[in-house]
């Protein structure tokens, strides 16, 4: 190595650790950092791969609208695709005022004491309960004291409940990325703080909550033991019509396949489960769409 | 926190009737938070004083035989927990390396262009819902990894369950970890490659030791999310209360159990329904000191820079 070129590295780069790493030992510590990386993707793939090549030939018209048979060739994910429909549709209809509301008043009004950090915490915590104790929680609140039966509506709500900590941590993050200015404007041609909130800072903040909503009911989508434990059916053969109606929904039927004995109801489970997939990578693909193309960047 | 630096004069106050209406229908979207908290408390106190009165906490806490529905019953939950701490055990040993190799890569090897595509594609793994994940162990982790490499497994067994169940939180441990590493400021990288330092001892010697009460954190919190974790251990470990260590055996965990019941329907205020809040009360206080445990370590081993 010549002098110029050793001049020049030395103006043009930092000390990133790389050079010294010819050892052999940095090496195999690099290629196992790989390796972990590299776990996930190849359970990922393989699940993919196994779930596809079992269910694909399930996969056809009359199984989306079939009611589920006991002949698996038969059997179809009609009245669980409805019931899922239902209870999306209803979860994102409760939770989506709830959870902006919470996150306006956490983020825009609450006074900084110890009543709004405690509600902090305790959103934090909830967010970390397990799934099946909202699924005991909804079957003594909603199925029992306040008399809802095993409905979609009580289904629903405990789903709220779960994905309420989302869907508020989701827009506080996109209420605080709306800079003080826009605020500070709207104060000085006179609006009050509610006019300034919903005229200003949540119009703007609202493909980062809407974000945040599809997260949450992304979530809610997949959840089967809270509705197990609310006692959804597991075999249902009519397609809701209705928010009282007792149903099923793709998880739980999904689950019911799985625990089928005859080996054929594995493939239909697997064609579920492609469906639940496509139907959860829909919601994804919506969520970055949102995202790349109504953020703006201040 | 609704702190803006705006001077008071410069909000009106109380000229629109009914802006205060809307201020306290606000707090009490926030308020929902702490009814649900005490909802789930106040549910599962109440059956499980019931249950208590009918089985002695120490019969539920020493006995090491579970069937309520036998006759004659027993309720001792040891089988159940046993196999609830082993399979935990099981998912956090595979998903703790696992997560960390994984969070110290994107953390300080990858660039930022791999960066943005790997982070991504780790959160799709944490976004498959567990019921595919059951099936997964179910119908390919345990008859075509398992059964040739481990002799004696049984078609439910804990292992399965265990080792998919680490798979599933390794994107949690993983971004827990990333974002401590994250927080430790570049300076003290930088300090350490200025002495000629590679990066693999930047990670080993300053990185992690910095980060360690978030990448602790990291640890508890995926603990506990695989000890509540439900749908992959009612599928792949089996519905038999069995009180063992080999994890080749199907076992029951107490998430398990309560599918089992709620499959049957168990009719309002008979032993059956009572027993699952018993179990939800005892799975609750396991996580609530886990979660509390994690808070705790991020607050008091913290290393500040600033």
């Amino acid at each position: 190595m010549n002098a110029v070129a050793v001049a020049g590295k030395a103006a043009s780069s930092i000390a990133t650790g790389k050079r010294a790493e010819r050892s052999l030992r940095a090496m195999v510590f690099t290629l196992l950092l790989l390796l972990c990386m590299l776990v996930g993707f190849v359970v990922l793939t393989t699940l993919l791969v196994d779930v596809l090549q079992k269910g694909i030939g399930h996969l056809n018209r009359e199984f989306l609208t079939n009611l589920d048979s006991r002949i698996a060739s038969r059997a179809g994910i009609y009245p669980a695709l409805l019931g899922s429909l239902w209870l999306m549709g209803l979860t994102a209809a409760i939770s989506f005022p709830l959870g902006i509301g919470a996150a306006v008043y956490l983020e825009e009004f609450a006074p900084r004491n110890r009543f709004t950090a405690f509600l902090e915490v305790n959103i934090a915590n909830l967010a970390a309960v397990p799934s099946i104790i909202y699924g005991l929680l909804g079957l003594a609140v909603f199925v029992r004291a306040m008399e809802m039966g095993r409905s979609i509506l009580a289904g629903a709500m405990t789903l709220t409940l779960l994905i309420l900590p989302v869907v508020i941590v989701a827009s506080r993050e996109a209420l605080r990325a709306v800079p003080d200015y826009i605020r500070h404007g709207a104060y000085a041609v006179g609006a009050t703080q509610w006019q300034t909130v919903w005229r200003q800072t949540l119009p703007a903040a609202l493909p980062g909550t809407m974000t945040g909503m599809i997260l949450g009911l992304s979530r809610a989508i997949g959840e089967t033991a809270p509705l197990i434990t609310l006692g959804a059916l597991t075999y249902v053969n009519f397609a809701p019509t209705g928010p009282l109606d007792r149903f099923t929904a793709m998880p739980i039927q999904i689950f019911n396949w799985v625990s089928r004995p005859q080996s054929e109801y594995q493939q239909v489970a697997a064609a579920g489960i492609i469906l639940l997939l496509a139907v959860l990578l829909t919601m994804n693909a919506v969520a970055i769409f949102l995202r790349n193309r109504y953020e703006r960047k201040w | 926190m609704a702190e803006r630096a705006i001077p008071v004069s410069l909000t009106r106050r109380r000229r629109r009737r009914g802006e205060q209406l809307i201020k306290v229908a606000l707090l009490l979207c926030g308020v929902l938070s702490v009814a649900t908290t005490l909802g789930i408390i106040g549910s599962l106190a109440f059956e499980t004083v019931s249950f208590f009165q009918v089985v002695p906490v120490t019969t539920y806490l020493t006995g090491t035989q579970w069937g309520p529905t036998f006759t004659p019953p027993s309720f001792g939950v040891l089988p159940l927990v046993s196999a609830t701490v082993l399979i935990a055990f099981i998912g956090i040993v595979v998903a703790f390396p696992i997560g960390l190799g994984s969070a110290i890569y994107l953390s300080e090897y990858a660039s930022p262009r791999v960066r943005k595509v790997l982070k991504p594609a780790l959160e799709v793994l944490a976004g498959i819902p567990t019921v595919v994940f059951g099936y997964f162990a179910l119908t390919f982790v345990t008859p075509t990894v398992l059964e040739r490499i481990v002799p004696g497994t049984n078609v439910f067994n804990a292992l399965s369950a265990g080792v998919v169940i680490g798979i599933m939180i390794v994107p949690l441990v993983a971004s827990l970890s990333e974002d401590a590493m994250r927080a430790v400021p570049f300076n003290l990288r930088e300090a350490a490659y200025g002495m000629g330092a590679t990066r693999r001892t930047v990670a080993t010697r300053v990185v992690i030791p910095a980060a360690l009460s978030g990448i602790a954190a990291g640890f508890i919190l995926g603990l506990s999310r695989a000890i509540g974790e439900t749908m992959i251990v009612a599928i792949a470990a089996g519905q038999i209360p069995n009180l063992t260590a080999d994890p080749r055996a199907p076992m029951e965990t107490m998430t398990a159990y309560i599918v089992q019941i709620s499959l049957g329907d168990a009719p309002y205020g008979s032993i059956e329904y009572k027993t699952i809040f018993a179990l939800g009360t005892t799975l609750f206080l396991m996580t609530l000191g886990l979660n509390v445990a994690s808070y705790r370590f991020v607050r008091r081993f913290r290393e500040r820079y600033e």
